[in-house]
Parts: structure tokens; C-alpha cells; sequence
């Protein structure tokens, strides 16, 4: 059963230079319990897909199209009242810099407790309770006395713990993870990784996770989707993208990776930088960086192909599947 | 030290330019066996203490003064052999940007001597550094931060070269400049603009070539790709590796992240808690890491096509460096730590594949 469906979602921002699209023709669907991954360089759109998701984008920016059905409900039009209730509990979301998201002046339970309460009718002593177990799901060293701390009091590692926590507190059955561990050193990442597929396995929570770094996503998510100038370029089962990529950006990216070229030799590097949004190239827009570009490419924004299990939106990929049916 | 010594360019060096005059970039004289660089026993400490008044307690019936200082970087001793790339890694908090700032004279020692060429040059003055300036340049992580936002790019990439080599005339200097912004794969015609037009990894190009101006002999390289996108950061890699073998230059490559380092460094020092427990080459390291510290740091690398990942865990977090720490830095969180770890500091020694490693255990024979 799909948990989240996705379809034709679209993202405008209002500016001085006119109406900018950051995020355009988005669909995809995530089942009960799955984890999906979504990567792409910055300015790709991925970040702002996280809040298209939960319709909290503000101004200058706004949901132009599509829908985002959570639950047989489209949270592209739900009333900000009835977003709040499912906000927090049913879906929840975790940031990349937990300093930033938990309140410096609350304790971390005043902060678990609040959001407790502001969903259930609870008293605050079963509140304490509840946010005390959730602290020890996250391997917290120690939760009842840790619960009476202060964000600065803790490790990056520990307080990005305690948002994981925060997000399980109401269990909800999406968590959007953007750049969880972005902020951490390696052996934190590992840690904190580990602790959220186990957590989103044994809880059967599906996840969103949002990501630049392929090799976190390779370990952390069975679907992949890839990213390129608020448009998806190839979306499939991640193990098929990353051993046999079909879409030449998503090439790139895994080729210009260090750890699969020989040491001392020269990476394959992807020409060019990521275009602006406001000069996003016509046709398809990778085609100034694209080593197969075609005539075609400049002039036709390429349809999705299915190609194995992926979809692939590329002229030339196009072209191939479709000379290969001829064949047969 | 004002005369650009002209060497013959070897010939299985491409040339890079194409305005006619080479570069002439000298490969290093002194014979292979002598560091560059050289280390010993550098120590640094940062002082927490705050005013003098601050600085009183009242203990014990008496006003005693108190201080407290951070040591960010203890005894660190290491070698850097012309023409190699030594990357010094590590997490956050480990000394390895002081390290760096040390070693450019952006910072002066506690303790503990920085030898370069076999000369001293931390107890130098501004003026005496002159020199040392010239041929050592760095690079620093954040390319929005390390240009000044009203400089164009000309007036950036002039300004060492003609603080150093007064006697230049316009017309070599142009060409010099037109030279080096080729050499980092930008249009010479972008010169009269400012940062701000540039993406971050053009910016960063801007700043590799502002270091290559002045013709440096050394490169200290302080995260150099951290703020780059996957993308560009395979092409400012392969900038500074071309760099490197076109002329000559010895890298000092301060990063976290495992995976550039195995791609790009000769040799490797892996440093914890303002010190350095293991020194390998690059190969050496990567397949037979040695220091508990650094296997535990190796299984946490994430890895493509790596369904279970399986990394070691260490109990504990990092803790800090305040106040004097005491036996191995790493005996709090290490799972093979005894007595003697936790009374005496270990020293690096050199092991049977010429690696160097700071353990008690290893010594011991039981890990």
C-alpha cells in the first residue's frame, strides 16, 4: 500500500526576476515501511521537495502543482490546522544541524514533553515517561538525567540522538530525513546511520531520506531517486542505479567518486557547475554538461523511460530502448 | 631571495602553458632523503582563562589563580619529504587545522621547533618569514571567505606576486597572471570581475591560482574541497593533483574525508586528540590500518555496494582537550586499553612496513 504518493509535484518562487521554478514534474510513491533515497548536488531541489512534502514552504515560495496524497489526504491543499495534527506525529521530519533545531533554552524534555502534549492528552508525568523510553531507544547513556539537559550540553552526535528521538516520540509512519548526518564526523555518522535503519526497521517507518553523499544512501535505502535541477533524472531500486546507471548524470556522480578510481589517477570529472535556477538550460537541463548530448537535447525537455526497474529521463536512453524494441 | 632562479623544466613534464615562456618551475635541489618540512614535538595551547581578574578563585580560604587552556595540539612530530602529499586526517576537534596554521606561521608554537629546508623558522620575525612566504602558500576551506569581496580576481591574484617580487615589470606580471588562471582551467578575460560572479568552484580555482602566483615550492591545503559539491570537488582534486606534477609542488593536506585521501595522498597521518597515532603510506594504511583509532575510523567510512555495513563501534564520544590529558589520548574509548595505557602516553614507533605507530598494544604485541 502506498504510504506517500507523489504526483507531478511543481514548487514556484516568486522573485524580482519573474517566477523561478525550483522544483518541477516531481513524482514518485513510497510504500509502508520503505526507505527511499533522494540525491542530488545543492540547488537540485531536494531540500525543498522535504518541505513541499509537509507543505512547509512560505513565502516567497508556493506549492504550484500537483499533489502530495499522505494517507488517502492531499497535504497540498489541507488546511494549516489539519497539517499541524499530522505534522510532528504521522510524518516527522529531521534536520541536518541539530543545534539549530532544538530550542537552546528548553531542556530536552520540556521540548519532548510540549510536543508530546501538544498531539495527545497526556499528563506530564506519563509524557516524561514516554520521552524517557524514546531517549533509551536512541542508546542515550544515562536518559533520566540527560532529559533534565540542555541542547549545548551535549555532543553533536548526542543531540542529533535526541532529535532522532524527538521525531519517534508520537510514531510516526514517514520520517524525511534531510542530511542527518551532514553535520557529523565519520564515526558519529556510522553510529547514528546504524541506529536509524534499525530504528526504522523494527518500527516499520518508512523514510525519505535526503542526501549528497551516494555511499550513505547506498547503505541506507533499497529506492533511489536522482536530482538534478529541480527535475528527477533516474529514480529506481538503488543497488540497479548505482551498479548500472543509465542516466549520464547519475554516471558522473558515482564515477567522480574517489573511492572507486584508482588512487593516484586522474577522477572522471563532470564538466561545468549546476546552473542557476534562473537560467536553467532549455531542453533537457543537463545537455551543456553532457558528454552524449544530442541536437534533440537542447531543444526537448526528454519524457521518463522505463528502462529495467528504472525510469530514466534522458533523450538518449530513449533512443537505445527504444532501437532494442525494433530489434525484438 | 628576490631572483626567480630558472631551472630546466624536465622533459616528461608537460609544459602548461602556451604563452611561450614556461614556467620553469624548479624541482627541488636538495636530494630526496631530506624533508622539506619537519616537525618536532610542536605543541599548542590555547589559553580559556579569559581577563586577569577572571583568573581568581577563592579556595581553601585563599584567592589562588586559576587558568585553563586547551591543548589543541601535543607533541605532534612529522616529516614531509619534497614532492610527496601528506594528508593529515582526522574528526573535528583532533588539531589538524592547528597543525596547518602552525606550520604557515599563522600561529606561534607552545612549545617545539618547525625546521624548513633544515632551517628554523618558528622563532623568525614578520620580516625574516619574507622569504618562507614566497614559497609556502595556502589554501583555505571556505572559498567565499578566503577572497575579499571587493577585489576582482586580477587585483587578487597580483597583489603577493607583486608584494614578493617588487621588480617585476606589468608586462611579465600579466603574463605570469594570464599563465596561472590558464593553468587552473579559467578564461584569463574573467579578470576584472569580482567573487561574487563565480561559483564555489571557480572560487576555489581563483584561490588554488592566488596561491600559485607567487610560485610556491609547498602547498598547505586546509580542506580544500569541503565546501564543494561532489562534482566539482573530482575537479579541483584532479586541479591540485596536475598542480602537483607539473611543478613540483609538496602538499601538507589537512581533510576528513577518508576517501579523498586515499585517492590523493602519498603517505598518511591520522591524528586524535592534538596527536598523531599512526603515520603510514597511503597503501599501507588503507590495507592494513594498525592503530585502533584508525581501524575503528576506517570501518566508519560509508562504502558503495556495502549492504550490512559493519563499522566498529567505540563507546563514548570524543572528549575535550581541556586540561592536561594523561596516558594515551585514546584509552578512554579504546577496547584494548590496560594500566600502563592509561599511565603513560605512547610514542610512535616505527613498525616492520615502515609505518609509524603510537600504541602501547601494538608495542606489547597484543593487539
Amino acid at each position: 500500500m502506498a504510504l506517500l504518493e507523489v504526483r507531478n509535484l511543481e514548487v514556484s518562487f516568486r522573485t524580482r526576476e519573474g517566477i523561478i521554478k525550483p522544483l518541477r514534474d516531481v513524482s514518485f510513491t513510497l510504500n509502508q515501511g520503505e526507505r527511499l533515497g533522494i540525491i542530488g548536488e545543492s540547488g537540485a531541489g531536494k531540500s525543498i521537495l522535504a518541505f513541499a512534502i509537509l507543505n512547509l514552504l512560505s513565502r516567497p515560495g508556493y506549492i504550484s502543482g500537483g499533489q502530495v496524497l499522505f494517507d488517502n489526504q492531499d497535504l497540498a491543499t489541507l488546511s494549516e490546522k489539519r497539517l499541524r495534527s499530522i505534522r510532528g506525529s504521522r510524518v516527522a521530519m529531521i534536520f541536518q544541524d541539530p543545534m539549530t533545531t532544538l530550542n537552546p533554552v528548553m531542556t530536552i524534555g520540556q521540548q519532548m514533553i510540549e510536543s508530546l502534549r501538544a498531539h495527545r492528552k497526556i499528563s506530564r508525568k506519563d509524557a516524561r515517561v514516554i520521552a524517557i523510553q524514546k531517549l533509551k531507544q536512541v542508546q542515550i547513556p544515562s536518559p533520566a538525567t540527560r532529559i533534565d539537559q540542555y541542547p549545548h550540553e551535549l555532543s553533536g552526535g548526542m543531540r542529533q540522538r535526541v532529535t532522532i528521538a524527538i521525531a519517534l516520540l508520537l510514531d510516526p509512519l514517514l520520517i524525511i530525513a534531510d542530511e542527518p548526518t551532514t553535520a557529523l564526523d565519520v564515526t558519529i555518522q556510522a553510529e547514528i546511520i546504524s541506529l536509524l535503519l534499525d530504528l526504522c526497521v523494527s518500527n516499520n517507518v518508512g523514510l525519505v531520506l535526503i542526501t549528497h553523499d551516494l555511499c550513505v544512501l547506498s547503505q541506507m535505502t533499497r529506492r533511489m531517486i536522482v536530482m538534478y535541477a529541480g527535475r528527477i533524472v533516474e529514480q529506481g531500486p538503488t543497488k540497479e542505479i548505482i551498479n548500472d546507471a543509465q542516466h549520464p548524470y547519475t554516471q558522473g556522480l558515482i564515477n567522480a567518486l574517489p573511492q572507486l578510481s584508482i588512487p593516484g589517477t586522474e577522477l572522471k570529472q563532470i564538466p561545468g557547475a549546476v546552473p542557476g535556477l534562473q537560467h536553467v538550460p532549455s531542453g533537457c537541463a543537463f545537455n551543456p554538461r553532457c558528454e552524449f548530448s544530442m541536437d534533440i537535447c537542447t531543444r526537448v525537455e526528454p519524457g521518463f523511460t522505463c528502462s529495467g526497474g528504472c525510469s530514466v529521463a534522458c533523450h538518449m536512453v530513449e533512443e537505445l530502448v527504444n532501437s532494442m524494441g525494433e530489434d525484438l | 631571495m628576490k631572483d626567480r632562479q630558472e631551472l630546466p623544466v624536465i622533459d616528461d613534464q608537460e609544459v602548461l602553458s602556451n604563452t611561450g615562456q614556461s614556467l620553469g618551475k624548479k624541482i627541488p635541489l636538495v636530494s630526496d632523503t631530506l624533508p622539506l618540512l619537519q616537525v618536532k614535538e610542536l605543541k599548542k595551547n590555547f589559553d580559556l582563562s579569559g581577563d586577569l581578574l577572571d583568573q581568581f578563585r577563592f579556595r581553601g580560604g585563599r584567592i589562588i589563580r586559576h587558568k585553563r587552556y586547551i591543548h589543541a595540539v601535543n607533541d605532534v612530530s612529522l616529516e614531509v619529504m619534497p614532492g610527496e602529499a601528506l594528508c593529515v586526517v582526522g574528526e573535528s576537534g583532533c588539531g589538524k587545522s592547528t597543525v596547518a596554521r602552525l606550520v604557515m606561521g599563522l600561529l606561534r608554537p607552545t612549545r617545539g621547533s618547525i625546521y624548513y629546508r633544515g632551517q628554523r623558522i618558528d622563532k623568525l620575525s614578520e620580516k625574516a618569514l619574507l622569504p618562507y612566504r614566497k614559497k609556502m602558500q595556502m589554501i583555505f576551506q571556505n572559498p567565499y571567505a578566503s577572497l575579499n569581496p571587493r577585489m576582482t580576481i586580477d587585483q587578487a591574484l597580483l597583489e603577493p606576486i607583486r608584494f614578493h617580487n617588487p621588480d617585476m615589470t606589468e608586462g611579465e606580471l600579466r603574463e605570469r597572471k594570464s599563465e596561472v588562471i590558464k593553468s587552473v582551467g579559467m578564461d584569463p578575460s574573467w579578470g576584472n570581475r569580482y567573487p561574487h560572479e563565480f561559483s564555489g568552484g571557480q572560487r576555489q580555482r581563483i584561490s588554488i591560482a592566488r596561491a600559485l602566483m607567487v610560485d610556491p615550492e609547498f602547498i598547505v591545503a586546509d580542506e580544500p574541497l569541503s565546501a564543494l559539491d561532489v562534482s566539482i570537488q573530482a575537479q579541483v582534486l584532479n586541479l591540485l593533483r596536475k598542480a602537483q606534477q607539473q611543478r613540483g609542488l609538496t602538499y601538507l593536506f589537512i581533510t576528513h574525508d577518508l576517501a579523498v585521501v586515499e585517492h590523493f595522498g602519498s603517505r598518511v597521518a591520522v591524528m586524535y586528540l592534538g596527536t598523531v597515532c599512526e603515520v603510514a603510506a597511503t597503501k599501507t594504511l588503507f590495507s592494513t590500518p594498525k592503530h585502533p583509532y584508525t581501524q575503528a575510523l576506517l570501518s566508519s567510512v560509508p562504502r558503495l555496494w556495502d549492504d550490512q555495513p559493519r563499522h566498529i563501534s567505540l563507546p563514548g564520544e570524543v572528549p575535550t582537550q581541556i586540561g592536561q590529558p594523561k596516558g594515551c589520548v585514546f584509552q578512554g574509548r579504546c577496547p584494548h586499553a590496560n594500566d600502563r595505557c592509561r599511565r603513560y602516553s605512547p610514542q610512535l614507533n616505527a613498525q616492520s612496513d615502515g609505518s609509524l605507530v603510537a600504541c602501547h598494544g601494538i608495542e606489547e604485541g597484543r593487539i
